[in-house]
């Protein structure tokens, strides 16, 4: 009465769907108007990457030969980069006005930063010591680069500079943003009147100024305000400005993570037993900080990005000390370019890395919050 | 604080509930015995979710009184923190924590709330998930389950801090009907073991077999109760004998 089931064996998929040409043919030429632009595409570059290539390898002088230098950026037939520039001048570049014979320190005080942020993006290091750790890691910075204990020299804040201040400033300003921008965000969604008003004078505030004018007040003006003597390090206020900054706008990403949590979790929360803060820090800022990583990440970018800023109010970080390095130099500063595309590559190199873990974040939590589908 | 047990454990006394301007709760008068299994039924919107709501203070009232186990709710933190602690909810919705797994759902409210040591929570969470027959499900993610297991991971979550009383809101409303039988069963099997129950339903089967008392509400207000025998054969209002003829025969 009942039909049998017969069982079709699996076979093998059909060969046009693999190999080489079939991966040719379904990405570069899947109908005639992405053959064209695929065809146009490799025409430019096939026009343009000698030149550059010529430019940047071929021709380019690598030594730091001012005359040199000078013969390859004039000879129009067959222009030259003069990569030069930056073997002259790359430890002012990277260190700033940081004396010269103890350039050590500040190299040894940026790998460690480079170290610690490479280290806390692995999950294996998620753990309790990890806030001990950051501790430990920004007295160690700052006491290889103030000096002044243990034999060495004393370097006062105004002389730090390059590489080791970008991080600093970066590294810092997000992490102290971070929990400021949690704290507001919930603010503004709380239900007192009062908080709820304060959190959003100061985002709006904020929000509403350049970062250049937040930078000048905290730097100019602030001190006015206190009596002479009193005024913090000009590095301090700059980092509070920076932190204040970016902490505002962080506030709005997480706040768009918390207003798309249902209500039904806070609910159940509540029915729980679970007090505010416990609700908050453990149903419902990790679901929202969850759904908001990638501008999250965008915001931590930007904060990188923004400090090199901190050069209108004297502190010369990366971009500060290239001016600092080729401004007086009337042999070096036809090159600037070049030495801008050097410190490009290392905010690039920042950005990119950044922007790849926030990738992997997303990817990792895609895969432990998997849905139905994937049961068993 | 009184814990004889003949006082009622859940006293309504001329409770009033506006939503604005909306008059959601008009004049409840409503006790509950220790132990007593009750079935709130009505049409949609009559107010029943905002009465059961009332009892652990996800929905504040605003006239009248309204004691949970000796505790009168009221603003005070206090209060409402001793009666949550008394009353479990279980959700139309089942409001699982996604990004914890089953068993951290369980644990979570023993651990932060109860202060009772992990390896405690996590024995005794087990025991609940044993108990609504789902212990093999431990380490998933809640939307890992299907509508029914999620629903009795739910009911399990509200059964760890050992509640006195549970608060059920239409708990088998958003599952597919192959699945309301599993979650009606883990009921039946709660309902025996003498805890409070107060039930928001349609499944007019399970209130005959379990409810000690059917409560009828329309337009915010208790229309009338009774034992079920009495309600579904005798029901004295006009009101009551509409909705019936409704939901038992459509
Ligand atoms: N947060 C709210 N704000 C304003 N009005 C509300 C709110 N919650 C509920 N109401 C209104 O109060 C009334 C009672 O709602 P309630 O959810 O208690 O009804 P219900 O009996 O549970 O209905 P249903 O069977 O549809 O769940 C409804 O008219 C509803 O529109
Ligand atoms: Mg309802």
């Amino acid at each position: 009465m009942s039909a049998t089931f017969i069982v079709i064996p699996a076979r093998a998929a059909p060969v046009r769907m693999l190999g080489a040409r079939a991966w040719i043919r379904t990405h570069l030429f899947p109908d005639w108007k992405n053959g064209v632009a695929t065809v146009l595409i490799a025409a430019l570059v096939a026009w343009y990457l000698p030149q550059l290539l010529d430019w940047a390898l071929f021709n380019a002088v690598f030594s730091n030969d001012n005359a040199a230098c000078r013969a390859v950026a004039h000879d129009a037939a067959r222009p030259g980069a003069c990569w030069g520039v930056i073997t002259e001048k790359y430890r002012v570049i990277l260190f700033g006005r940081f004396p010269h014979a103890d350039h050590w320190r500040p190299l040894l005080a940026s790998l460690l930063l480079v170290l610690m942020l490479v280290a806390s993006c692995r999950p294996r290091c998620w753990r309790r010591w990890l806030a001990p750790a950051w501790i430990a890691a920004f007295a160690a910075f700052f006491l290889l680069m103030r000096g002044g204990v243990a034999g060495l020299t004393y370097v006062e804040t105004a002389r730090w500079g390059g590489l080791p201040l970008t991080l600093l400033l970066a590294t810092l300003g997000i992490a102290a943003a971070f929990p400021i921008a949690v704290l507001a965000a919930l603010g503004r969604l709380s239900p007192l009147p009062a908080v709820r008003a304060a959190c959003i004078g100061y985002i709006e505030l904020v929000r509403g100024v350049p970062l250049i004018s937040v930078l000048f007040m905290a730097s100019f003006m602030f001190p006015l305000f206190l009596p002479p003597g009193m005024t913090p390090d000009v590095l301090l206020r700059v980092l509070a400005g920076i932190t204040l900054f970016a902490a505002a706008y962080l506030a709005e990403v997480v706040r768009g993570g918390l207003q798309a949590i249902p209500v039904g979790q806070i609910e159940a929360a509540k029915s729980l037993g679970l007090g505010y803060w416990q609700t908050q820090r453990r149903i419902a800022l990790p679901q929202a900080l969850r759904h908001v990583v990638p501008a999250i990440m965008n915001s931590f970018i930007s904060t990188f990005k923004d400090t090199s800023l901190v050069t209108v109010v004297s502190l010369y970080e990366l971009t500060g000390a290239l001016g600092l390095a080729l401004r007086g130099d009337t042999d070096w500063r036809p090159f600037y370019f070049e030495a801008y595309l050097f410190i490009a590559v290392i905010y690039w190199t920042g950005c990119y890395a950044m922007s790849s873990y926030s990738h992997w974040v997303e990817r990792r939590l895609a895969v432990s919050n998997q849905t139905a589908g994937n049961a068993q | 604080m009184s814990d004889t047990s003949d006082s009622p454990i859940i006293q309504f006394d001329k409770v009033n509930k506006w939503y604005g301007q909306f008059h959601a709760l008009r004049d409840i008068d409503l006790s509950v015995a220790r132990g007593e299994r009750i079935v709130v039924c009505g049409p949609s919107g009559s107010g029943k979710s905002t009465l059961i709501r009332c009892v652990n203070w996800l929905e504040e009232h605003q006239e009248g009184r309204l004691i949970v186990d000796g505790v009168e709710l009221s603003d005070d933190p206090k209060a409402i923190e001793t009666v949550r602690r008394t009353v479990g909810m279980v959700f139309q919705q089942f409001n699982l924590f996604p990004h914890l797994s089953v068993l951290e759902n369980l644990t979570l409210a023993p651990t932060w709330v109860g202060r009772l040591p992990l390896n405690e929570a996590r024995e005794r969470a087990m025991a609940q998930l044993e108990r609504v027959r789902i212990a093999d499900q431990a380490n998933k993610y809640p939307l890992q389950l299907s509508g029914g297991q999620q629903q009795r991971v739910a009911i399990a979550r509200a059964l760890c801090l050992t509640p006195k009383i549970m608060l059920l809101d239409e708990p088998t409303s958003a599952l597919d009907p192959e699945m309301i039988k599993e979650v009606l069963d883990v009921m039946i099997e709660l309902a025996g073991q003498g805890i409070t129950m107060l039930c928001v339903t349609h499944e007019m089967g399970f209130a005959r077999s379990i409810a000690d008392r059917i409560v009828f509400m329309d337009q915010g207000q208790i229309v009338e109760q009774n034992a079920p025998g009495e309600f579904f054969a005798n029901p004295a209002n006009e009101r009551t004998r509409e909705f019936l003829s409704k939901i038992l025969n459509h």
